[in-house]
């Protein structure tokens, strides 16, 4: 496989960096800021999806920014699976960015140029990921991510804002510094090189399989932003946040950032055959049952309805890391097919939770009967969100728990099938009955027969867009699904 | 070995001359202050990098000054390490230098003159001491620095006076065993020239004096650079001395003294003597420093000031370098030699922010520090990248030397000094993150800070931001920043 040299990667990150400076300059005329993010996000958009082809093509693109440490450039590259992620979150971005307009405009929220402009730097940061080439350059804009959020969870500036950030810090921050950095070291004195490699770089490096067991624990705690269980923590603390921040960055970019390096780690630094021959697919794929059985069922009980999405997500994400464990092609696929598939689905949860608390002022469940009859665009994306995280057809959902099933059944783990069959059920229990109840229940409050309109257009055109997204992806894989077997087996 | 030239003379010498110029003139008028302290810095600094690029392009040489011949002429050395540090030491103190201006305009007024005479002569004394080769004119030296830091601090108000004295009697007992040392060496060898004392020590049969003169030596060094439990003087010092006087000895004095030691150690002795004939003694440093390292950040964690958090810091960084040193293997001492860079510069942010930060609030107690962001954004986004850089976030400098610090202890096997690096970054993150969280929340129940947007003034403003900025360029940079210098500044047997 062969790399260009190329500017485009720099490009596709820096470009909202550099964009939130005129956001930052133009704090005093709204619509000019505006204007500087959608720009910024139909840019990225355009640039990512120029460099489309030659990756599909089997080809991809190379930048160097500075040489730091021996053998381990500060380098971007643009391959499959990076395009994979890369695509995922530019898209969304430029859906996120409308609906925060309106979400942030309704409810005339405080420091608005502060929001936008962090925003902008954590894209880059999530891009950056994505197209890092190498596990250090992977760890600056993992740190980046994690560094410009921290203004976004803690928006409110109140006292619980204040608490959940120290949290955020605290489970981030933490893990990667203590086990992450070590992990990355580790690797890097036993190789000399953290470069992404087909089939990993630490095959042949003759580690015992007792420094491989710890370096693969310290990698799958060290990157928290997974929600691993037990540093799940900081997820539903962090909802915290204004929606559209808990809706791209922990429905999609910082959730993702930490299943992605993950994935890069299992896939690229270790190698499935290398973890097929010391045979440590177990350790992943108890960690992540557990953690999906768990948070599913912790789902159940939670009224908030963010909070519910967040233990959401918090199982779903596991699904990803549980199909890299199983170590088989299908299983694999499905786990990277799942970052894709779940993003569009939860996005969508989230922009109808925030939709709904902008047109209703509502938070709790339990308050919500009988609203999808005064929002019936909104409840009907947040069933098809629902629908596609469940994994029923015909959503994209579907297509990628498919290919954990076939996974799990082909390499033989018949546990693992059902710890996805019952997760399965657990999430059609913890979704459909808010949906049910919507349509279905007398109304909790008499408002709701009278006042209630949809939320404004900047909110409702971005839900409805990124649900017939997600029924699209279940007819329309092809291009996820190339790129997936590009990335796994070129 | 180049031919010599004399730019390293005209680096040390502007200052010093400066200095008993300033004072004569900055009494008529003190409009003269300014232009002399930063004409003569400049100039030193621009040398410096003309020093610099001469020994990377045709390497280093030996000087002679007034061509006595060493043993018993001055001997200098200019080598990598030595312009490495030239260079650091003039930048530092002019990007200092510019803020102090302003802050001892207003804690001392009417004594600029006095501050900024004491000032560059510690300078020119501290380039001095990176120059010599002579184990006594380190001495000398050494004192020169000192006596002047003990003026400095004394000029602040309250129990400065008094920090200043405890740091004397520290710092003397320091100076004397440093001393003894020497003099055991010299007894043993009949020389002071370090290069000539290398030379003579294989050939005799020391007995105990030469191991009892090297732990004389380095324990004298480890009480002048606050290296734990010997760091008593350094907090008060640092912190009730003169906004200024901090803001140019905090990144330079311990800094340099590390480099001491270094060049002591490997000027002197060999690398076999000091870490594979006695591998105990060697494990035995690194885990006192890892110790250091623990300690120190507890203690910062328990301070209720900002620079006082600062000044344990410092004595926690002192701990990475001296176990960075002792790892006896070439990444480590990479590492520590980056670290003193990257320190200095890091120290130097913070203090330029502290020192912002106390012109416009007076006071730097945590609980003042409510809603700061909002007043001050450009001084607390600089902060804030001096701050990263402290945790070792990528791509700030900290992180790099760092990396090469963990890398060191990783493949000499020491666990401890890596825990205990982890550790202090983790605490640095907990100090560093409480101090932002304050600046960025307002008092319980505020949404919404009233304070109107009051920064510093523009003249300590762009330090600062240069500060920060030079953080991240260095840390891109560290790259050829090892491979051009670093790696050919190591001492030999590395």
């Amino acid at each position: 496989m062969s790399y260009q040299t190329s500017i485009w990667p720099l490009a596709a990150v820096l470009i909202s960096l550099i964009g939130s400076i005129p956001i930052m300059l133009s704090g005093r005329t709204p619509n000019l800021r505006e204007s500087w993010t959608l720009m910024a996000a139909f840019g990225k958009v355009v640039i990512v999806a120029s460099m489309l082809p030659a990756v599909l093509n089997g080809g991809g693109f190379e930048f160097t920014i500075a040489e730091v440490i021996p053998g381990v450039p500060l380098a971007l590259r643009v391959d499959a699976m990076g395009m994979f992620f890369a695509l995922v979150a530019s898209i969304l971005w430029f859906f996120t960015s409308l609906y925060s307009i309106g979400y942030m405009r309704s409810l005339k929220e405080h420091a608005q140029t502060r929001y936008f402009a962090s925003f902008a730097v954590a894209i880059s940061a999530t891009l950056g990921v994505a197209f890092s080439a190498n596990l250090l350059t992977l760890y600056l804009f993992y740190e980046m991510l994690s560094l410009s959020t921290y203004p976004l969870v803690t928006h409110e500036q109140n006292a619980e804002s204040r608490k959940s950030g120290r949290k955020y810090l605290t489970y981030i921050l933490g893990t990667s510094i203590g086990f992450a950095l070590p992990a990355m070291l580790i690797v890097y004195s036993l190789t000399g090189t953290l470069d992404f490699k087909i089939g990993g770089v630490l095959a042949g490096s003759g580690a015992s399989p007792q420094l491989l067991a710890l370096v693969l624990v310290l990698f799958l705690f060290g990157f928290a932003k997974s929600g691993l269980m037990p540093f799940h923590g900081w997820l539903p603390a962090a909802m915290v946040a204004p929606t559209p921040v808990s809706s791209f960055l922990h429905g999609v970019a910082v959730v993702k950032v930490g299943v992605f390096s993950i994935l890069r780690v299992i896939f690229h630094i270790f190698g499935p055959e290398q973890l097929l021959a010391v045979n440590l697919g177990w350790v992943i794929c108890t960690l992540a049952s557990t953690t999906i059985l768990v948070a599913s069922l912790v789902a159940l009980t939670q009224d908030n309805l963010k909070r519910r999405l967040a233990y959401s997500t918090i199982g779903q994400l596991s699904y990803m890391i549980l199909g890299a464990g199983m170590l088989s092609a299908a299983g694999m696929t499905g786990g990277l097919l799942h970052i894709a598939m779940h993003a569009f689905g939860k996005i969508t949860l989230f922009f109808c939770a925030g939709a709904i608390f902008v047109a209703a002022g509502k938070k709790y469940i339990s308050q919500m009967d009988g609203l999808g009859r005064r929002m019936p665009i909104t409840y009907l994306a947040f069933m098809f969100g629902s629908l596609s995280i469940i994994g029923m057809p015909p959503l994209g959902g579907f297509i990628s728990k498919w290919n954990l099933v076939i996974g799990a059944v082909s390499s033989d783990q018949l546990i693992l099938l059902l710890v996805l069959l019952v997760s399965s059920l657990l999430n059609a229990a913890y979704f459909l009955p808010i949906v049910y109840r919507g349509f279905f229940a007398k109304a909790a409050d008499p408002v709701f027969d009278e006042g209630v309109k949809e939320a404004p257009l900047f909110c409702l055109v971005p839900l409805s867009m990124t649900a017939c997204a997600s029924l699209a992806l279940f007819f329309y894989p092809d291009i996820f699904l190339k790129l997936a077997q590009l990335a796994l087996f070129p | 070995m180049s031919s010599p030239s004399n730019l390293h003379m005209y680096v040390m010498a502007a200052p010093l001359l400066t200095a008993f110029f300033l004072n004569l003139l900055g009494r008529i008028s003190r409009a003269y202050v300014a232009p002399m302290v930063l004409g003569s810095l400049t100039f030193s600094s621009v040398a410096s990098l003309f020093l610099m690029g001469r020994v990377i392009s045709s390497g280093g040489y030996s000087y002679t000054v007034g061509n006595w011949v060493p043993p018993f002429g001055i001997e200098l050395v200019v080598d990598h390490l030595s312009a490495l540090m030239l260079v650091l030491i003039s930048f530092v103190a002019l990007v200092a230098s510019v803020s102090a201006l302003k802050s001892v305009e207003q804690e001392l007024p009417g004594k600029e003159h006095l501050f900024f005479t004491l000032c560059l002569i510690m300078i020119s004394g501290l380039m001095g001491l990176v120059l010599t080769a002579d184990a006594f004119n380190l001495y000398v030296l050494l004192e020169i620095t000192s006596i002047t830091t003990y003026g400095l601090i004394a000029m602040g108000k309250g129990r400065a006076p008094l920090a200043s004295f405890n740091y004397i009697i520290m710092g003397s007992i320091g100076a004397c065993f440093y001393l003894l040392g020497v003099g055991y060496l010299y007894l043993m060898t009949g020389t002071l020239n370090m290069a000539d004392m290398a030379r003579i020590l294989p050939t005799i049969d020391g007995g105990a004096a030469v191991p009892t003169a090297l732990g004389f030596i380095l324990v004298g060094l480890w009480v002048k650079m606050a290296f734990f439990p010997l760091h008593g003087w350094l907090p008060n010092a640092y912190s009730l001395a003169p906004t200024g006087a901090g803001l140019i000895a905090a990144p330079l004095m311990t800094k340099v003294t590390i480099y001491l030691m270094v060049r002591v150690m490997f000027s002197i002795f060999s690398f076999d003597y000091l870490f594979l004939q006695n591998p105990l003694v060697q494990s035995g440093i690194v885990w006192v420093a890892a110790i250091a390292i623990i300690c120190a950040s507890g203690l910062a964690l328990a301070q209720k000031d900002l620079r006082r958090m600062l000044t344990y810091i410092i004595v926690a960084e002192v701990g990475y370098m001296v176990g960075g040193a002792w790892l006896a293997n070439s990444i480590g001492m990479t590492g520590a030699i980056l670290h003193i860079v990257n320190d200095a510069l890091m120290t130097l942010c913070l203090f330029l922010a502290v020192a912002a930060i106390l012109y416009r609030i007076g006071s730097l107690e945590l609980d003042k520090l409510q809603g700061i962001f909002r007043k001050m954004p450009i001084t607390m986004a600089a902060f804030t990248v001096g701050a990263f850089a402290m945790i070792g976030v990528p791509p700030t400098a900290g992180f790099f030397s760092k990396w090469y610090l963990l890398l060191g202890g990783i493949e000499a096997d020491q666990w401890g000094y890596v825990v205990a690096l982890l550790f202090s970054s983790l605490v640095n993150a907990v100090l560093f993150f409480r101090i932002i969280e304050i600046g960025y929340f307002f008092k319980d129940g505020e949404h919404h800070g009233h304070e109107k947007r009051h920064e510093a003034p523009l003249i300590m403003q762009a330090p600062l931001v240069i500060s920060a900025v030079a953080l991240i360029v260095i840390g891109l940079g560290s790259g050829p920043l090892v491979e051009m210098i670093i790696k050919l500044a190591l001492p030999g047997g590395f």
